[in-house]
Formats: C-alpha cells, sequence, structure tokens
C-alpha cells in the first residue's frame, strides 16, 4: 500500500522528538530511549528509583493520541496488519532485541548519534540494514 | 516540576512520532521498501530530531547537572560486543516484520488496533526475556 511524501509533518515531528528528548536530559540527566525506559521499569530487576518518572514519561506517550484526536477531531492515519501470529514474533524480536541491543530508533538512532556515540552509530547501521532486508524478503521474495 | 517536565516529555514524544507518522506501521514499511513502494518520508524524522538534538544536547551538557538531579546519567560504554551487534540486528527484523518499534508500539496502544494490541504485549515479554538472559540470576534467586 502507497504513503503520501510527507517531508514537512516528518520533519516538524522529528523536531517535537528532538525537543522532548532535550528536555529530559535537561530536566533528569536521562537518555530519552524508549526501549530503555520501558524496560528498567519492567521485571526482572526493576529499578526502583527510576519507576515514578518512567512511569509518568509513558503516561504521556500514551495520551498523546487521546489529545490528537481531541485536537484534530480525528484519529490518526494508520493501517496496522491484523496478522496476529507475525505481529506477535514483530513484538518479540523488538523488545528482545532492543534490550539486548541497549536501545532501538530512539536511544541509538536519535540520541546515540547526536552525541557522535559509535556504539549507537553501529547500532542503528545495523537495524537499519535487517530492517531494510526484512521488509525486501517480506514484500518482494515471501510476498511476491 | 520535575514530574510535569516528564509529562510533557511523554506527550511531546508521542505527538512527534504521530505528526511525523512514524506511529503508522505502513509509513515505516514503506520507507523500508527501497525497491516498491518507498516513501522517504521517515528519513526527515531522523533528521529534524537530530538538527535539534545536536546542538540542544551540547547546550543542556555544558551544565554542570541537570535541572532537577545531581548527575547526568549518560551511556558511558564505548566497546563492541556480540550483544550491541545480535541485538540491534534482531530488533531490526522485528521493526521491518510489523512496521513497529517501542515508542510508537506503545503511542498506538490507545488506538487499540487489533495489530497493536497483539504487538505490544508480545514486545513487553520480549523486553522481559532479554533482561533474564543478560542476569541468569535474578537478584531475589541468587541471593
Amino acid at each position: 500500500m502507497e504513503t503520501d511524501f510527507t517531508p514537512f509533518a516528518s520533519l516538524a515531528g522529528g523536531v517535537l522528538i528532538g525537543l522532548s528528548a532535550i528536555v529530559l536530559l535537561a530536566a533528569h540527566g536521562r537518555i530519552a530511549g524508549i526501549s530503555g525506559i520501558v524496560s528498567r521499569i519492567l521485571p526482572p530487576a526493576v529499578d526502583r528509583a527510576g519507576l515514578p518518572q518512567g512511569i509518568v514519561f509513558l503516561v504521556g506517550l500514551l495520551l498523546a493520541a487521546p489529545l490528537w484526536i481531541l485536537v484534530t477531531g480525528a484519529p490518526p492515519v494508520q493501517v496496522v496488519s491484523d496478522n496476529g501470529p507475525l505481529l506477535v514474533i514483530a513484538g518479540v524480536l523488538v523488545g528482545f532485541g532492543s534490550v539486548m541491543g541497549n536501545g532501538c530508533t530512539s536511544g541509538h538512532g536519535v540520541c546515540g548519534i547526536s552525541r557522535g556515540s559509535a556504539r549507537s552509530i553501529a547500532a542503528t547501521m545495523t537495524f537499519m540494514a535487517t530492517a531494510f532486508v526484512t521488509v525486501f524478503v517480506l514484500r518482494h521474495i515471501v510476498g511476491g | 516540576m520535575h514530574i510535569f517536565s516528564t509529562l510533557i516529555a511523554g506527550l511531546l514524544f508521542g505527538t512527534g512520532l504521530i505528526l511525523s507518522g512514524m506511529a503508522n506501521p505502513a509509513k515505516v514499511q514503506n520507507f523500508l521498501d527501497l525497491f516498491g513502494t518507498w516513501d522517504p518520508s521517515l528519513a526527515f524524522v531522523m533528521g529534524g530530531a537530530i538538527m535539534v538534538t545536536m546542538p540542544g544536547f551540547w547546550l543542556v551538557q555544558k551544565r554542570a547537572t541537570p535541572l532537577f538531579h545531581d548527575v547526568f546519567h549518560l551511556p558511558t560504554r564505548t566497546d563492541f560486543d556480540a550483544r550491541l551487534v545480535v541485538g540491534s540486528a534482531t530488533f531490526g527484523i522485528g521493526w521491518g516484520l510489523g512496521g513497529f518499534c517501542p515508542g510508537p508500539a506503545l503511542t498506538s496502544l490507545p488506538l487499540a488496533a487489533s495489530g497493536t494490541l497483539m504487538f505490544v504485549p508480545a514486545m513487553l515479554v520480549g523486553m522481559m526475556i532479554a533482561k533474564y538472559t543478560a542476569a541468569p540470576f535474578p537478584k531475589s534467586i541468587a541471593t
């Protein structure tokens, strides 16, 4: 399915994400890495000291879509596959991989690259590469 | 005030994900589909974010401490290990399969698409498995 090229909305959205990362760093000295924020408040070894901040950040994240609907009057455009087994496998891989690799698109892809971290640059190149290959296989080899 | 700043950060992040199109798995997969229905929009998300964070982080770190804490909690590791590469590679496969990474999946939760409701619990389980494998003996058992 085709989607529209939206350079301005995407750039503006990126700026908001960047501002959020600056707020977290300036206020709390923390990196805005979603996989890190979420995994630290999950067992085993829950980060009790960071628990309230982690939960509040998640609440903010979860309020974004309802607030978007309230302001714009329409739900965000979204097409999610309803292939259950595929999404469960995808979810496990995303959760497992991002925690094992110490970061995801936000922590490595935005914050890490901004800090010039060699680990994050390597991680971002790695997950970009496997994601491109996965979509190629999914759509052009398996899907045909 | 410090709790409020965290709430605003979460809200900004989620709104940014929605506005940018990152919360739309179809758009993410089209970004990753170079040889098909390629939609380059998402390069602008990362570009927009880094354009702001690069100078922003530099300015913030000129302060001795963050506003509400004593120290900056920044990653200090510089080594490359197998977990970084294998973990990131695994994450990328899942991202390509589902079109969701952690932030957009959680932001999409209130929209309650059936795929999201399957993806998010599976992702949380995956995170817990990774934490268990990193620490084979959880503190509660090891003591």
